[in-house]
Order: structure tokens, then C-alpha cells, then sequence
């Protein structure tokens, strides 16, 4: 990092993940929405099997996803201001809500609300196999730079610190 | 004689309504130009980008009131879709960008004045500009049109179709208003809080989209009411990128953090 930064930075650290996190869902979102939906349109707008409290949790999951999308972006600007940006933090982040919308998505809102499936062919086992393994890999990848993060923080401290 | 009869019965059917749904939009048009340019010339100059704001969001209104798109939208359910997004969302969103109320109070003299802004700080007003009661008038209101009769009511009943064309119309605009700070607004709600009930009450009108596209509102085809429910689905999602935006803007200029830390700091202490 530059030498330039917040000396209260680590009051900051949870809210680099939290950005990453909500911009994450966000773009796991977006990205549902337009190769999934509209681009390949192997999703469905609605399935007649969806039952209502999987339109209440597609209804909240959009929504929430849409303002996350801005909200986290918004918050990287203002970690950024304020000289507090910890990228692999943000990055573990984004990965965390990434892989864990799209677990979400594919467990429960596909399976067990049956909002819709992946895509409407016969062996639609295979690709929710690939679609929750993709996303298991993300939550791994992300929750081990948070933690590396953590570790490397710690190391800077002890070695900063005069005692 | 028939030929006469019939004008009349479409003049009272088709042209009265648009005629008074339209006229109050004219009416602020006017007002808002006036008021602009008068007090341009006593204080400095009112910006030309609120001006234009006010004037695109009054033309949509009228535009979703009266005339062709206002025609179509009685047979055509994704007409009356356009429509909506736009008396309901869009309009309210540019006009509310004009800072009416900063340009009246700037315009009245100021015992005038004084008077507005008491009733700003009322109690009526701190209830109507609350964030979850506007979300209900608005949100409600549009769950209770189209998962009721009262959608193929209005298109029978002259004064019913005026009330709810007013009401979709007001409760956009209180809702934007409550949501997004533009004007003075003297009953302020925390970012975090607006927030959520934003994202609620946007959830609530996602779900409403899906719903009617599996539970057309009476009177309305199966093929219509899937196409009107995306355009309400993915055309509320357009207008809401905007409201998001303005609103997170909103929230870094104003430097405000989530005081999550310093609440975790205090509970410590």
C-alpha cells in the first residue's frame, strides 16, 4: 500500500470486507440477470412451479442485490477517500458475497423454492453440480484472503510495534 | 344527432378525464416558469438543470395523463404500463430534481414563507414524508389497483380512474421525496433506515411485477399481462438505478459513515 494511510485503518477493516461483500452479491446478481436471463435465456422470468415464498425471496434477493451493487461501490469510493482501502480484503469480500449468492441461488431459491432451474434440459443435475461448485470455490478462495489479510496484518503489527 | 351523441359520449368518457388529470401538470408548469424566472431576477439565477428536471418530469406526467399513450393504455396493458412507470416513478423523480420547494420558498415574501414552512415542519407533514407511510401509500396502493377489481373498476368509473391516475401519481412522489433528501425536509430519517425500507419497498414492487405476470388483473389477456409485468419489472429496475444512485450520493457527500465501529466502541465501553 502507499505510504500514505488512515492512521485509523484498522477501525476500517471490517468495512473493506462488507463492501466487497455487498458489491459481490451485487455483480453475482447482475450477472445472473443478464447472461443467464437475457443473454442465453436459459433462465426463466417465472416458472409455474415457483412457490410464493420464493417470489417474496427473488423479490428481496433483487432488490437488495440492485441497491448492493451501487451501496458497495459507493462505500469503495468513500474507503478510498479515506485512505482505508484494503484490497485483498475487498477482493476476499467480493468473492464471499459472490460464492454466496450464488449458493444461495442454487440451493435454495432453484431447488427448494423452484424459482426456476438453471436451464430447462433433461440432466439439469449437471449444471447445478457446476454452478454450486463454482460458487463453493468462491466462498473458499474469498474467506481464505480475508484470512490471509488478517495474518498479514497481525505480522505488520508485531513487527511495528517498538516493544 | 347520433354523430353529435357520440362526441359527447367519448368527450365524457376519454377527452374529460385527461382534460383534469392534465390541467393541475400544466398548472405547476406554469407556476414553476414563473416562479424561476421572477426570482432569477431578485436573487441570483435558479439553475437551468433544475429547471429542465421540472420541466421533463411535468411533460412525462402529462405525456402518461393525456393523448395517444394515455389512449392505449385503456385497451393496451403494457401502455398502461409505460404509463405508470412513468406518472409514478420517473415524473416524480425529475420533478422532485427541480427543488419545487426550495423555489416556492425562495419565491413567496417571507411572511409567506414562514407560513410554508410551518406546515413543512407539522406533524401531517412528518407523517407523510416518513418513509415506510409513503412506501405503504405507494406500494399499497399499487398491489390494492391490480390485485383487486379495482383495476377493471377504474376503467368503468370516471372518478375512480382519477383518483387512483392522482394517487399513483402523489405517492411516487412522496415516496422519491422520502426517500432521496432534495428539498428541505425538516423530519430527517438516518441513511441506514431510508435504505431499508427503500429496498423493501422496491422488493415489494418486484414481487408485484411476477405476480401479475402469473395472476393477470381481470379483464387483461395472459399474453399482455406477462408482457406489462417485465416492463414493469425491468423499467422499475431502470428508474431505480437512478433513485439508488442519487440516494448512495447523496450519502458520501455528506460524509456520513455507518457508525458501526464507534456503536461497537460505545457497548464496549
Amino acid at each position: 500500500m502507499s505510504a500514505e494511510t488512515n492512521p485509523n485503518r484498522s477501525a476500517f477493516l471490517a468495512r473493506n470486507i462488507w463492501s466487497g461483500v455487498l458489491f459481490g452479491i451485487g455483480l453475482a446478481a447482475f450477472m445472473d440477470e443478464t447472461i443467464f436471463h437475457q443473454l442465453l435465456r436459459w433462465h426463466h422470468f417465472y416458472d409455474k412451479s415457483t412457490t410464493d415464498i420464493g417470489l417474496i425471496s427473488d423479490g428481496l434477493f433483487h432488490a437488495f442485490s440492485w441497491f448492493a451493487t451501487i451501496g458497495g461501490l459507493f462505500l469503495f469510493a468513500d474507503l478510498r477517500r479515506k485512505k482505508a482501502l484494503c484490497l485483498m480484503r475487498w477482493w476476499g469480500g467480493m468473492l464471499l458475497g459472490a460464492g454466496g449468492f450464488q449458493l444461495y441461488d442454487g440451493t435454495i431459491q432453484h431447488k427448494l423454492m423452484q424459482i426456476h432451474q438453471i436451464r430447462y434440459v433433461e440432466n439439469v443435475f449437471l449444471y447445478d453440480l457446476v454452478w454450486n461448485i463454482i460458487a463453493l470455490f468462491m466462498i473458499i478462495v474469498g474467506g481464505a484472503l480475508i484470512i490471509r489479510a488478517g495474518r498479514k496484518q497481525r505480522e505488520r503489527a508485531v513487527s511495528h510495534d517498538p516493544s | 344527432m347520433t354523430h353529435l351523441n357520440q362526441s359527447d359520449a367519448s368527450f365524457a368518457a376519454e377527452i374529460f378525464p385527461q382534460l383534469v388529470l392534465a390541467i393541475p401538470f400544466v398548472f405547476v408548469l406554469v407556476l414553476y416558469g414563473i416562479a424561476a424566472m421572477a426570482s432569477g431576477r431578485k436573487h441570483t439565477q435558479w439553475p437551468v438543470y433544475r429547471t429542465v428536471c421540472w420541466v421533463l418530469g411535468v411533460l412525462l406526467a402529462i405525456l402518461s395523463v393525456a393523448g395517444p399513450l394515455a389512449d392505449r393504455a385503456h385497451s393496451d396493458f403494457s401502455a398502461h404500463m409505460i404509463s405508470h412507470l412513468f406518472l409514478g416513478m420517473l415524473a416524480p423523480l425529475l420533478m422532485a430534481l427541480g427543488y419545487p420547494v426550495t423555489l416556492m420558498l425562495r419565491s413567496l415574501s417571507v411572511p409567506l414563507a414562514r407560513r410554508v414552512s410551518k406546515v413543512l415542519r407539522s406533524r401531517i407533514s412528518q407523517i407523510l414524508t416518513n418513509p415506510i407511510f409513503a412506501s405503504f401509500l405507494n406500494i399499497g396502493g399499487l398491489w390494492l389497483v391490480y390485485t383487486t377489481d379495482l383495476y377493471s373498476l377504474m376503467h368503468e368509473s370516471i372518478l375512480l380512474h382519477l383518483i387512483v391516475h392522482f394517487h399513483v401519481f402523489l405517492a411516487g412522489y412522496l415516496f422519491t421525496v422520502s426517500i432521496v433528501y432534495f428539498d428541505p425536509i425538516p423530519h430527517r430519517i438516518p441513511f441506514i433506515s431510508r435504505a431499508i425500507v427503500l429496498v423493501a419497498a422496491l422488493a415489494g414492487h418486484g414481487i408485484l411485477s411476477k405476480y401479475i405476470y402469473a395472476n393477470p388483473p381481470a379483464g387483461v389477456p395472459a399474453a399482455q399481462a406477462e408482457l406489462g409485468s417485465m416492463i414493469m419489472y425491468y423499467g422499475g429496475d431502470a428508474v431505480d438505478i437512478l433513485l439508488i444512485f442519487l440516494f448512495c450520493l447523496q450519502w458520501y457527500r455528506s460524509g456520513v459513515n455507518w457508525k458501526w465501529q464507534e456503536l461497537k466502541h460505545r457497548n464496549h465501553a
